[in-house]
């Protein structure tokens, strides 16, 4: 796709472990669109933060990625290490699950912002401490200036949270890669950092990828919607197309399991029965078939292909799809 | 107080106060709870992180000593007693963990965890306690002869916490404390296990304090559901009154925190900004009033009783939204 800011083509990542291969991204394509959110929704082990780890070219030492990674006109599958670094921090940032892995202990939050800035930016020391308390005050930290003196265990989650998008927003980055950045929060503080996230991106016009597990946290909140099983992506959608009509069986599963506000308590839950299968031992057919109530003949001999829907921008890997307006 | 419409309790907390010192500081988990569970009931209990949910479930099994308050069970209180008398108790009263992975004994057979608790209640004869672990391990959906030879490690997040439900349930007991049971499984695992203890409630008539800082679980098992903030009771209704008219400014803003799964719901921008305050030095007064829209002057000078909002719900505010 012409003017796509990142475009990830073909990337398959392979993990050697001692009960062999495990394939954690299997030929997953993906572009975000300069400005535009996409989110990457999946459970645990399907892929999904190995994917954006191979997009920040941050996979464990042992991985093996093919394919190519595109952003912003370069290949960074191919950038040597010192390009990367710069790229990294300055156009491309990163947002964890649990901000003490990505905040420096040891280190003020002042430190931690101010040489963020400098080591990408040409700003003297008093012009960096100026954009950290800008900074700070634009994520919603109250007395800013007193928080750059303190360490981030004397902040709590939320706040710690705050910070890490601050450094994350500190170089103006192209495009932020948010990773389950509300797992780890209450719920009242969940709504406030997704608020923050959203403001911040439409006012930057940076690009942003939100990976969760939760179809909640996309569907006001997102463009484009990528849906993962055992490291393929299988439904992709513009985000109202995606809820409007769900075509995978299991974005409908997963979608269905959620316990919903306004029915009844003690109504049974439609459960996904099963478990994902063993990433080591990788299905013939659909990954997705031995837990699926719609599975049958070549579902579990021949792999699906990511295929459109009505319109190209819908895609689905499913040989029983829902078909529009409810199950044929 | 005789607020909770409970008719019949099986479980009655009576001005429960916990308070533990940390580095010389004292932090008021649990202030002045009073709840009744009726037999057969599965009272929900929900709050954010660090709101004293969890101390209380401790607390009303004895895990952690209530500096003052009563906590009947059946009848007996079981803050006075000891030894012998409060183990023969807990036995009617079990707890299932968040962590399943972490509450099971990586180097011990499934078959031996789950008959350690009748090993400890003095149950002798190995046949008989082989049929009460293969029942509990056949009700919660596992083969006994296929699992129990086998190591924790050898089983997923939801399998796990299977095993610690057939744990549970191996004594008999009649109250069943779940503790987060579900936030550390998938959303797929998630629905079965929430259905798995509604069955098991059913089966074995139990009653259930069910803790929860997800609304949307918490209401989808619980018949009556209490709110607590920073170690307060906020709020105490059925199920779904409460979700529909929410006394409570704190109940409202946490019913609509939470994220809606259509994108055709905007996300609300009109949560409050802030966070709550230390429980090591609670606000005077309402504890939520920091954070709330509709706090005033009373509101910290006074704190705010339990008082009937709605035929079976309670909410201590000073300013009520119904």
């Amino acid at each position: 796709m012409s003017g796509a800011l990142l475009s990830v083509e073909n990337a398959v990542v392979d993990l050697p472990t001692p009960r062999g291969n495990l394939r954690a991204v299997d030929h997953v394509d993906l572009t975000v669109g300069a400005g535009k959110t996409l989110g990457i929704v999946g459970e645990s082990g399907c892929g999904k933060t190995m994917l954006s780890r191979a997009v920040l070219q941050l996979l464990p030492k042992k991985a093996k990625l093919s394919g190519r990674v595109m952003f912003d006109g370069q290949d960074l599958t191919t950038l040597p290490a010192e390009k990367l670094r710069k790229l990294r921090g300055r156009s491309l940032a990163v947002v964890f699950q649990d901000p003490m892995t990505s905040l420096n202990p040891v280190l003020t939050i002042g430190t931690q912002l101010i040489e963020t800035i400098q080591e990408h930016l040409e700003l003297d020391l008093a012009q960096a401490r100026q954009r950290s308390i800008e900074l700070l005050t634009a994520v919603g930290i109250p007395a800013p200036e007193q928080r750059l003196t303190q360490y981030p265990h004397q902040l709590s989650g939320g706040m710690r949270q705050r910070v890490a998008i601050a450094v994350a927003l500190s170089c103006e980055p192209k495009l932020l890669i948010a990773d389950e950045p509300t797992t780890a929060l209450d719920v009242t503080i969940q709504a406030q950092i997704l608020d923050l996230l959203a403001r911040e991106q439409q006012r930057r016009h940076m690009a942003m990828i939100i990976i969760t597990h939760d179809l909640g946290v996309v569907a006001g909140r997102t463009d484009e919607v990528a849906v993962m099983y055992a490291g393929r992506v299988v439904e992709r959608a513009p985000t109202p197309a995606l809820f409007k009509q769900m075509r995978m069986p299991y974005t409908e599963a997963l979608l269905a399991a959620l316990p919903k506000l306004d029915v009844p308590p003690h109504t049974p839950l439609p459960a996904i029965s099963g478990r994902p299968p063993d990433p080591t031992r990788p299905l013939k057919g659909c990954s997705f078939s031995p837990r699926c109530r719609y599975s049958a003949g070549r579902c579990s001999t021949e792999k699906p292909r990511l295929s459109p829907a009505e319109t190209l921008e819908h895609l689905y890997a499913c040989f029983h799809p829902i078909a529009a307006g409810g199950r044929a | 107080m005789m607020l909770q419409a409970a008719s019949n309790p099986l479980m009655k907390v009576e001005n429960l106060v916990v308070e533990y010192s940390v580095g010389g500081k004292t932090i008021h988990a649990v202030s002045d709870v009073s709840l009744e569970i009726a037999r057969g009931e599965t009272l929900g209990l929900v709050g954010e992180s660090g709101c004293g949910k969890s101390t209380l479930g401790r607390a009303v099994l004895q895990l952690r000593q209530a500096v003052s308050g009563k906590v009947l069970f059946d009848g007996h209180d079981l803050t006075s007693l000891k030894g012998e008398a409060l183990r023969k108790m807990r036995r009617r009263v079990q707890l299932i963990f968040q962590d399943p992975i972490a509450s099971l004994n990586p180097r011990r057979r499934i078959g031996d965890i789950v008959a350690e608790p009748l090993v400890i209640a003095g149950v002798k004869d190995p046949e008989e306690r082989w049929r009460r672990v293969s029942e509990v391990l056949s009700a919660v959906g596992l083969d006994p002869a296929l699992v129990s030879g086998r190591l924790p490690h050898e089983f997923s997040g939801g399998q796990c916490q299977r095993i610690c439900i057939a744990r549970s349930l191996v004594l008999n007991p009649e109250f069943v404390i779940c503790d987060e049971p579900v936030s550390a499984l998938d959303v797929s695992i998630r629905a079965q296990i929430l259905n798995l203890l509604e069955e098991m409630k059913a089966r074995y008539g139990l009653t259930l304090l069910f803790i929860a800082h997800d609304l949307a679980v918490v209401k989808a098992v619980s018949d009556r559901v209490a709110v607590m903030y920073l170690g307060r009771l906020c709020e105490v209704g059925p199920s779904e009154q409460l979700f529909a008219r929410p006394a409570h400014p704190y109940t409202a803003l946490l019913i609509e925190a939470i994220p809606v799964p259509d994108p055709d719901v905007r996300p609300t921008t009109s949560v409050p900004v802030g966070e709550p305050p230390s429980p090591i030095a609670p606000p005077s007064g309402c504890r939520f009033r920091t954070r709330c829209p509709r706090a005033d002057a009373r509101c910290a000078s006074e704190v705010p009783e339990l008082r009937v909002v709605a035929p079976g719900q309670f909410a201590a505010c000073h300013h009520p939204l119904i």
